[in-house]
């Protein structure tokens, strides 16, 4: 951690980091367990036991690590981007419109069929992330999922999902 | 000269109308999909699979050529035009070609880049079709204790050299390696990590993993910071350059490939190191020359070196990948993933198995290079308008092919909920400043490992020695424990600017 960057505020401690160690050592123990309920066959030296353990047991020491680094003082370099403005808090207002959309792309799917949920998951997210033309957005869904329909359908030969528009596409 | 024979063939098979077509088609949606800001060439090229489904192998092949180059191509007008580079790998070319599109030479920057991806391309596939057989032969002899050795060096390379920070480098690994856990045990069938799913049993898709990670991950971390403000696009006309531009291009075009080949070819992280390197060489070597040095200011040969050592680099890439089946980036293992799906195993049998698959995917990659640059040169002002696509339909518009490209895998709800969990994981992984590269990496080398430790175990009747057994085997862990070392001994030696300045650039998304 030499090359760690501390040069923020000294005592600056990323409380969410415990939270990702203690995931990370969650999964790690979970990992292990699972790997106990594993049979062993006759003359297999190795055993499908071996690998999960390293990685379980690597994982849970990670997760040690990490916690320890935290409570040093050790704060993440969050990714910068094109579009990322990392000085202001994060907007988890629109996160959460953006998942509820992609929860209901999952549900509705097989339901309504990919022409209409691919169109409304299109308008959806352009309308959480701000945009206010919602009637050419939902135009431009419909261009975009009734296309990739056809040409999943007839190109590919890969039928997707019709749904409710089956018999009409 | 049987490789010059053998790439003739391959070209034979390459050139029909048809494949022509299907290699244009990739290099046009590659750079499309490579020009949003944001999306990296393996973010393109997981994006863009689920296109050549119905195809068979050969072309198939021939469109990823051209969808990667694409990918890489897009992604310079991207940092270029924009000043904030998509992927790590452009990093470099944002410093000095943003000053110059500044200046109002940006088409002069494009042009550069443009050109010197294709004289970089072109001698970098020259040498994998001359390296990758002889590589290939002798890999056909090393044994399972090596394999393993050197895909340990390969994790341990891509976690501690690359990133701020190695302690997330391998808890990127971990997540990958747990995630490759997952499905039946491939020679008990027994299933691991399942949690008694059916739908897992079969383990999770690569695909599914990376456009998760990738573009839900990206589209979600964007949507908690989107920056509210108007963009500033430099607008450009069609890329050329002067005489005088010529004459400073060509030597970093070359220096920039000589570096980028071996890196790519080596499992250090793909083009981060060489690009770095070239644009540092080539402003000592300007510097040296005394004058007019433009260095801060937009000179040209620091656009010229570091794309040219970018595409080498990428071309290197192919080399442990097509004779060792062994992937060294997070392209490479997209690449790898959608070999598979067409029946193909890489690795140091495919020269002999599959010969006129291999030279048709290196001719594919020499025309689809060319392609790059007859098409993308007159097209550059119309991609430039892609940057200025708004922001909230740019993201809508990739969440909707993130999910069709998920969902059109198996027509199921199923991996569009995995779509999801994986995009909740990138948003995580960015918010912590963990590296994706180590991540990727691991889902698709951690399966083919345990195959090789169990292979080598199997041998020595389950004894640890088993692993050792080879010399060749004892001289790679040596690397593995020098590679553990060596960034501790050179953070000691480098001069202090230097360090500060890479490490200013480290923490970007490796694509």
């Amino acid at each position: 951690m030499s090359d760690e960057k501390t040069a923020a505020p000294p005592q600056t401690i990323d409380k969410a980091q415990y939270g990702l160690a203690a995931v990370l050592a969650l999964v790690g123990v979970y990992t292990i367990v699972d790997a106990r309920g594993l049979n062993v066959g006759f003359g297999d030296p190795v055993g499908p036991r071996v690998f999960p353990y390293v990685i379980g047991t690597l994982m849970v020491l990670l997760a040690v690590l990490l916690a320890i680094a935290t409570a040093r003082g050790d704060v993440p370099q969050a990714e910068e981007g094109e579009d990322v403005d990392l000085t202001t808090p994060p907007d988890w207002a629109t996160v959460g419109k953006l998942v509820a959309i992609l929860v209901l792309n999952i549900l509705l799917v097989n339901v309504l069929g990919w022409a209409i949920t691919g169109a409304l998951l299109f308008a959806g997210c352009a309308w959480a992330l701000g945009s206010r033309t919602l009637v050419r957005d939902l135009v431009v869904g419909v261009i975009l999922s009734v296309a990739s329909w056809y040409f999943f359908y007839s190109g590919l030969g890969v039928p997707l999902s019709p749904g409710l528009l089956d018999g009409v596409l | 000269m049987d490789t010059l024979n053998l790439l003739l063939d391959g070209f034979a098979s390459a050139l029909t109308l048809e494949n022509l077509a299907y290699a244009s088609i990739g290099v046009l949606l590659g750079t499309f999909v490579g020009v949003l800001p944001g999306i990296g060439p393996a973010m393109a090229l997981a994006l863009l699979l689920p296109v050549t489904y119905g195809l068979d192998a050969t072309q198939a092949l021939i469109m990823f050529a051209g969808i990667y180059y694409g990918g890489m191509y897009g992604g310079s007008t991207t940092s270029i035009l924009l000043n904030t580079p998509g992927e790590s790998a452009s990093v470099m070319t944002a410093i000095e070609g943003n000053k110059m599109a500044k200046k109002g030479r940006a088409a002069q920057a494009l042009a550069t880049a443009a050109i010197g991806s294709f004289v970089a391309g072109t001698i970098g596939t020259l040498l994998v079709a001359f390296f990758t057989p002889t590589i290939a032969t002798w890999a056909v002899e090393i044994g399972a204790p090596t394999y393993f050795a050197i895909m340990l060096l390969a994790m341990v390379l891509v976690s501690s050299v690359l990133g701020a920070s190695k302690l997330r480098g391998f808890i990127a690994l971990a997540i990958g390696l747990t995630i490759g856990l997952v499905g039946l045990d491939a020679s008990t069938a027994q299933a691991r990590l399942t949690g008694g799913s059916l739908e897992l049993a079969d383990g999770i898709d690569i695909v599914v993993v990376a456009v998760g990670v990738f573009a839900i991950g990206e589209a979600l971390w964007t949507a908690a910071h989107l920056r509210r403000r108007p963009i500033d696009v430099i607008p450009v006309g069609r890329p050329f350059m002067g005489r005088a531009d010529w004459s400073r291009s060509w030597a970093p075009w070359l220096r920039g490939t000589a570096l980028g080949f071996p890196f790519g070819a080596l499992p250090a992280g793909g083009a981060e190191t060489p690009t770095f390197l070239s644009y540092i060489t080539e402003r000592k070597l300007a510097r040296r020359r005394g004058g007019a040095d433009e260095f801060g200011e937009g000179a040209i040969e620091g656009v010229a070196g570091p794309e040219a050592a970018n595409n080498a680099s990428a071309a290197g890439m192919f080399v442990p990948l097509l004779a060792l089946g062994l992937p060294v980036t997070a392209t490479a293992s997209i690449l790898l993933a959608a070999m598979q799906k067409y029946g193909i195993v890489p690795g140091p049998t495919l020269m002999t198995d599959q010969p006129d698959l291999i030279w048709t995917l290196l001719a594919s990659l020499l025309i689809g290079n060319t392609l790059l640059l007859v098409i993308n040169l007159p097209l550059a002002p119309v991609w430039a308008k892609l940057l200025r696509i708004p922001r909230p339909q740019l993201y809508a518009g990739i969440l909707f092919f993130a999910c069709l490209g998920a969902y059109s895998v198996g027509q199921s709800a199923f991996d569009l909920a995995m779509l999801l969990l994986f995009g909740g994981l990138g948003f995580a992984i960015r918010r912590f400043g963990i590296p994706v590269l180590p991540l990727i990496l691991a889902v698709i080398l951690g399966p083919l490992m345990e195959v090789k430790m169990r292979e080598a175990l199997d041998l020595s009747g389950g004894d640890v020695s088993g692993l050792f057994n080879e010399p060749l085997a004892i001289f790679v862990y040596a690397l593995v424990v020098l590679a553990a070392l060596s960034p501790l001994l050179i953070a000691r030696f480098r001069p202090p600017m230097l360090h500060e300045q890479h490490d200013q650039h480290r923490d970007q998304e490796v694509s």
